[in-house]
């Protein structure tokens, strides 16, 4: 599984071992071994123990959060963090919320994505090539910018406090685009002879991509799924900007409420609650992790 | 495709029947209709919410706007004549470069180690890859929000260092420590990525190449340098324009840890910019601050592009 992640390391060809420093060469290729194994291992530390701290944490006491010496596992389990998680918040929904958005997000990214990566790779139309360039040029407008005028819209359609805004602009808006060329670049890589067959059975252009392009891009869909929904359910500044009761909260604006709101601390619940939120996309990406690899270095490369 | 075999094919016999020219005719203007259909909804999408609310923003830029009581006044280019002169947008501009200049070095130099490393042909290898990327998957917040108890004064970093004997500063809340420590958090959330890159363009370095170096006496760090660095020098010019743009706009960290203090110590111009707009409700003048945000990324990413005939030989 996780070998194939990505193209195996280069082929090192035996070297033309000198014969007489052989043991002491192995002796040094023993210590170079130790040596980048500890380095690894050292390396590892920040990108792990945060991870492991929330997982343990969440079943310490709250005083034991902040004990000194400090430890990774709990001296006293204890549930008490995590069985707050559902109650003291409206957690449940604030998950519901931000899942369900997730998936329409998703959904929708991947037929507006397929259809227009479809039509830039394989139909003539008039002005194609000018529509592309608007695409390219709206790659490079900054989203914390353009937040202003479309705040203003948002409160002019009634639309502050819903949900509306965190689904249909980033379906819609610039934030597609990378998908577009995900889809796009793989269309142009399908053998164009499946849809001369397809035309052959009397199949017309919409037959030809339900029936033929669209259901060999699982590679695309793959990664447009995986940038979209991560992207959606991560998401932080518009929720921020546009949600203001707590019950229509994502988990991203919950997570960070734990704080100060309350007069006894939640240290332990914060932590629980921030862990169902991580622990589920973890599984997922130890078991895709060339998909989620392929869909998140994607999102910041044009094309 | 089909449809101009058609048509050639009737022009060539000349007096084809009509019906199977118009019905090719009838196909591709079909196919016309299909495409603009199929690629309107992110067309109309990007404009409408991305090129026309820049346009929007400019306009914005030369108005006295503030939504709660109504007012909306044409000021022409009062708003950046204010910004000019505005102590505070300066130093968040000083604040946001410094920033990205400590986030690039130690993100791309981190990345690049990491890279050489995972190249080792060991056993278990990928694990370490895995756990490298996995920060990459962590919301921005989760990860902000376990960072968060880490690095408090009482935090486990500090617990860490107290078994060393040595005491800790309050990382967050000491103006010459607080940057500093939303840096090295961003990196080890971000670097991942960008060592993957890195990685990637590693193993595209022919083995052969290396090998007849090797056989001719070069040095692995004259190797390094004359072939592997040279190769690698596209990606190396893309991985540094990213990882410039991601972090002149870095806004979660600062937004739930530091609120831009101690003092202004973490005030970043994307969180400025939030302030003044959602918080202060200085509309226009935030739009004028948008507005030379952009300028000044689109600026330094040019001036990047700029250098890469002085270093990148192959093209991007």
């Amino acid at each position: 599984m996780r070998s194939e992640t990505l193209p195996a390391a280069p082929e090192t060809r035996p070297r033309p071992a000198p014969s007489p420093s052989a043991a002491r060469a192995r002796r040094r290729g023993l210590l170079t071994k130790v040596v980048l194994y500890g380095l690894l291992v050292v390396m590892s530390v920040p990108f792990l123990y945060p991870t492991l701290w929330m997982l343990f944490s969440a079943f310490k006491p709250v005083d034991e959060i902040f004990a000194v010496p400090p430890s990774l596992l709990p001296r006293d389990w204890t549930l008490d963090g995590v069985s707050k998680i559902f109650t003291v918040t409206p957690f449940a929904r604030q998950y519901l919320n931000s899942l369900y958005i997730a998936v329409v997000v998703t959904i929708g990214s991947i037929i507006v994505c397929s259809i227009a990566g479809y039509a830039f790779a394989r139909i003539r139309f008039p002005f194609a090539g000018k529509l592309f360039l608007v695409l390219m040029s709206g790659m490079m407008i900054p989203g914390e910018v353009t937040i202003i005028p479309i705040f203003r819209w948002v409160a002019d359609l009634g639309w502050m406090d819903t949900h509306l805004p965190l689904i249909i602009i980033p379906i819609f808006g610039p934030a597609s685009i990378v998908g577009v060329f995900i889809f796009r670049q793989f269309f142009l890589s399908l053998p164009q002879e499946l849809e001369e067959a397809g035309r052959l059975d009397g199949l017309g252009r919409l037959g030809i991509f339900l029936r033929i392009a669209f259901p060999l891009s699982g590679p695309a869909i793959a990664a447009v799924a995986i940038m979209k929904f991560l992207a959606s359910f991560n998401m932080y500044f518009e929720p921020l900007i546009f949600l203001r009761s707590e019950e229509l909260f994502t988990v991203g604006l919950a997570l960070t409420r734990y704080q100060d709101s309350y007069g006894e601390p939640l240290h332990n619940t914060q932590i629980g609650a921030t862990a169902l939120t991580v622990v589920p996309i973890l599984l997922v990406f130890l078991f895709a992790q060339r998909q989620f690899v392929e869909g998140l270095s994607r999102t910041g490369l044009k094309g | 495709m089909v449809a101009d075999v058609a048509q050639v094919a009737g022009r060539v016999s000349g007096g084809a029947p009509p019906r199977r020219a118009s019905g090719a005719r009838r196909a591709a203007r079909l196919d016309a209709l299909v495409g603009l259909a199929f690629v309107s909804p992110v067309v109309i999408g990007v404009i409408v919410l991305g090129l026309v609310p820049f346009g929007f923003v400019i306009w914005y830029a030369m108005h006295e706007w503030t939504p709660l009581i109504g007012q909306f006044d044409w000021v022409g280019l009062d708003n950046f004549s204010r910004l000019a002169a505005d102590d505070a947008v300066r130093s968040s501009f000083v604040t946001t470069f410094q920033f990205a200049a400590l986030l690039m070095v130690l993100n791309i130099s981190l990345a690049m180690a990491l890279a050489l490393l995972l190249n080792q042909r060991l056993r278990g290898i990928t694990t370490f890859r895995t756990f490298f990327f996995s920060p990459m998957v962590v919301s921005a917040v989760a990860w902000v929000v376990v960072w968060n108890y880490l690095v408090a004064s009482n935090g486990g970093i500090n617990g860490f260092l107290s078994v060393l004997g040595i005491d800790g500063p309050n990382w967050l809340r000491d103006p010459s420590w607080a940057l500093v420590t939303l840096v090295v958090i961003q990196v080890f959330k971000g670097v991942g990525m960008n060592m993957i890159l890195f990685l990637a363009a590693l193993q595209g370095v022919p083995a052969e190449l290396k090998e007849s170096a090797r056989i001719d006496g070069a040095s692995p760090r004259r190797i390094f340098r004359s072939i592997t660095l040279p190769l690698i020098a596209p990606t190396i010019l893309l991985v540094t324009m990213i990882t410039m743009i991601g972090a002149m706009d870095v806004f979660v960290p600062i937004q739930i840890m530091t609120q831009g203090g101690p003092g202004d110590s973490t005030m970043v111009i994307s969180y400025l910019l939030y302030r003044t707009a959602f918080e202060q409700q200085d509309f226009g003048y935030a739009s004028a601050i948008g507005v030379l945000l952009f300028v000044v990324v689109l600026g330094l990413a040019a001036l990047q592009w700029s250098t890469r005939n002085r270093w990148v030989h192959d093209e991007v």
